[in-house]
């Protein structure tokens, strides 16, 4: 027990003496924080659009005035020639080009049906889709009160109508930044966790300094939790940090208790130190453990729902997010934070984090041997 | 010359003899194009939906049944009342709910109006979106199959074309952001941390006390990652166009070319970096916060830039990658010819220029 307080004492000395630790745990999650949920901004708006109008009548007009009353489009140009419209695009000036046929208004009244046909950059697929549907629902609203103006509309529906509301819960004004920051704080206690731990010990490597304790009676539990103890007190610093900065910036407050953040976060940095941990035995120089480390935990946070729905993922992305810690405090943080789950509500990752937990560390034990 | 040519040759025992990291190197672009070809898809499919039926009659479980059958929903669970239905959201089982009100058939058929709720879990907003829109598309379907097709009067209908990616991939925006990637990691990081790793060590000194010109110790040092980025940048286009089926459209010359430029442009970024710091962490640190991030968040291939407010758009015109990345889409999406790119090019031409005198300036040959 002493052996350890005095190992804990070093470690923590050698960590408040590293300049570039303590920056690391200030500036990432400010930086972090602060620029990804700027920058991260998926939420569809500003469309751009181009408008081929050949008809020039007065609906063209309406229909082109009422697209570019919406916040969603803005107009970069009014042309009359197709192939114009599409160096827009080819230009990245234009995401989308609305083509509108020369008799519009006539074959509308007279035929009782036109069409009018879009051409949408789909390089980016989401884009493409949601601007799409916005504009097909401004065609069908506009169509609606073409409708109206030359239907009388009997009091009674003629036809079975369905009427269908939608509400979005637990985000109302769809922010998408508490979509975000809830899962930047993921990743951050993962950094702190993973690299900093993992860089630690294979420094002692590289230098030389782990001969110095390989030699003393230290035993192999007491060095690793000497070495797990201050990063895992850091990693829930680095989350207090990160919480209070979107408290203060984003003004958001878990829906659910504090209490239950902190329980799974305690948890699930006892499986993630064993991860890093596990590299640092693999590694040699801080060079391969930050490859290593880098290398996993762009597959754990690109596979752990952050920015994509793990439902529309392939099977085998399914398993890898099944095995991956990061997916279950991603959705625990969303769940605790935006719908206010309670302790019973995520029981499931709790127990499937402690279960990462005993696996990563006791595989490092085993790994790690005193003998080079 | 000759000298020149041993230390090419040491550096590439250097980097050959580290197997793992020669590994990962490769492995890197490999996993990277699997999981942003297959596995990142913004299309929703197989969602988790809730159903809350307080009608339980013919229409409804018409309704239910052909939104079970539509590939973008899995019914999963059926709520049993209102009060459930919150407790259905926080467990986390369920992202849409569909909610019927009591006597829907007999009011769709008497009054000819009814009314359905779709609840979204907008904590994903985009997905509640897209979710609410399919749902409700699905609905309408069922209700112009009730009215025998009969086509409403005066309508006007829309024919959509999706340019350059009819299939909506993901992997046409990600393959040449995953390209700016691996070449900023493998090229600025892993130069700048060797060439550090000397300074750290302090093999740098001896380097510098011998009669060779140092700066051409450092070039040398850049040779083997520039040959490891040349074969990523072709695996990563191989595996793109036979794996992910994302055609080169433009000419494969060109596109080698500017992935060419942009490699010594991200070397000259590494040496600049070296000049500056002098430990490994150090190193790593400003890759990873002053380049690796910069290149995920503001080149524009994981977030769209006009989305982003005003301050930043403008930082992002001093990320390389972002010029890439627009020059990638167009010659290899787009398959634009040169003269659509030659402002880009220049913009990267000027940035390595710029790079390299700094950095070879900034080069000291005396120790502190």
């Amino acid at each position: 027990m002493r052996a350890l307080i005095i190992l804990l004492e070093k470690e923590f000395r050698q960590v408040f003496r590293d300049p570039a630790i303590l920056r690391m745990m200030f500036l990432m999650p400010a930086v972090q924080l602060l620029l990804m949920p700027l920058a991260a901004d998926y939420e569809i708006k500003n469309v751009k659009i181009c408008v081929v109008d050949y008809d020039h009548s007065s609906y063209s007009q309406k229909l082109v005035s009422k697209i570019t009353a919406t916040e969603y489009f803005t107009l970069v140009d009014y042309t009359n020639s197709y192939d114009e419209a599409l160096r827009y695009v080819e230009h990245d000036e234009a995401d989308i080009v609305l083509q509108i046929p020369n008799s519009f208004e006539k074959d509308l009244i007279r035929e009782n049906e036109v069409s009018v046909f879009m051409a949408i950059n789909a390089i980016n697929g989401v884009k493409a889709n949601l601007g799409g549907a916005y504009l097909r629902n401004i065609v069908t609203d506009f169509n609606k009160e073409v409708r109206l103006e030359w239907l009388q509309l009997p009091r009674h529906n003629q036809q079975p109508l369905i009427e269908i509301a939608s509400i979005n819960w637990f985000n109302p004004l769809m922010n998408y930044r508490y979509f975000m920051v809830p899962g930047i704080l993921v990743i951050l206690v993962t950094m702190v966790g993973a690299f900093l731990s993992a860089l630690n010990i294979v420094k002692e490597k590289e230098v030389g300094t782990i001969e110095q304790i390989n030699v003393t009676p230290i035993r192999k539990y007491q060095f690793i939790l000497g070495k797990l103890i201050p990063f895992w007190i850091l990693g829930l610093v680095t989350l207090t940090i990160g919480m209070l900065i979107s408290w203060l910036v984003y003004s958001i407050v878990p829906v659910g208790s504090v209490f239950t953040i902190y329980v799974f976060a305690g948890v699930y940095l006892i499986s993630i130190l064993g991860l890093g941990l596990l590299v640092s035995t693999f590694a040699n120089t801080q060079q391969q453990a930050m490859l290593l480390s880098f290398f996993l935990m762009m597959i754990f946070i690109l596979l752990g729902g952050l920015y994509t729905s793990i439902d529309s993922m392939p099977s085998w992305a399914q398993i890898i997010a099944k095995i991956n810690p990061v997916t279950y405090f991603i959705e625990v943080m969303r769940m605790v934070v935006l719908k206010g789950s309670s302790l019973y509500d995520i029981r499931y990752h709790l127990l499937m984090v402690l279960l990462f937990g005993i696996v990563f560390n006791n595989l490092a034990i085993l790994n790690y041997h005193k003998r080079s | 010359m000759k000298q020149f040519l041993f230390f090419v040759r040491k550096e590439f025992l250097h980097v050959w003899r580290d197997r793992r990291t020669m590994l990962i190197l490769f492995g890197m672009p490999l996993a990277q194009i699997l999981i942003f070809g297959f596995a990142l898809t913004n299309e929703v499919k197989n969602t988790r939906i809730g159903i809350l039926d307080n009608s339980k009659d013919e229409i409804t479980s018409t309704i239910i049944h052909q939104l079970g059958a539509s590939r973008y929903f899995d019914i999963v669970e059926n709520i049993p009342s209102n009060a459930k239905l919150e407790s259905a959201f926080q467990a986390g089982t369920i992202k849409l709910a569909v909610v019927f009100p009591e006597n829907f058939q007999e009011q769709l058929l008497h009054t000819n109006t009814a009314g359905i709720q779709l609840i979204g879990d907008a904590t994903d907003p985009n997905t509640s979106n897209t979710l609410i829109n399919y749902a409700s598309a699905v609905i309408l379907d069922y209700q112009s199959s009730m009215r025998g097709n009969t086509p409403l009067p005066y309508s006007i209908n829309t024919e959509m074309r999706m340019l350059y990616n009819p299939q909506l991939k993901g992997s046409y925006n990600f393959v040449p952001g995953v390209m700016a990637m691996v070449l900023m990691l493998v090229c600025a990081m892993m130069t700048s941390i060797s060439i550090v790793r000397e300074k750290e060590m302090g093999t740098m000194e001896v380097i510098l006390v011998s009669p060779i010109v140092p700066i051409r110790v450092v070039i040398a040092k850049m040779v083997p990652y520039f040959i490891l980025s040349a074969v990523n940048i072709g695996s990563i286009l191989i595996l793109s166009v036979f794996v992910l089926d994302v055609p080169i459209q433009g000419s494969i010359a060109l596109l080698v070319g500017e992935c060419l430029l942009f490699t010594v442009t991200v070397l000259s970024l590494g040496l600049l970096i070296s000049s500056i710091a002098n430990s490994q962490q150090i190193a790593m640190l400003i890759s990873l916060m002053g380049l690796l991030l910069p290149t995920i968040m503001l080149s524009g291939f994981m977030f769209p830039i006009e989305n982003m407010p005003v301050p930043l758009q403008v930082v992002s015109n001093v990320v390389p990658a972002k010029w890439f990345y627009i020059i990638v889409k167009n010659i290899m999406i787009k398959g634009v010819g040169a003269e659509h790119v030659w402002k880009e090019t220049l913009i990267l031409v000027g940035m390595t220029i710029f790079f390299m005198v700094v950095s070879i300036r900034k080069f000291k040959t005396r120790l502190e």
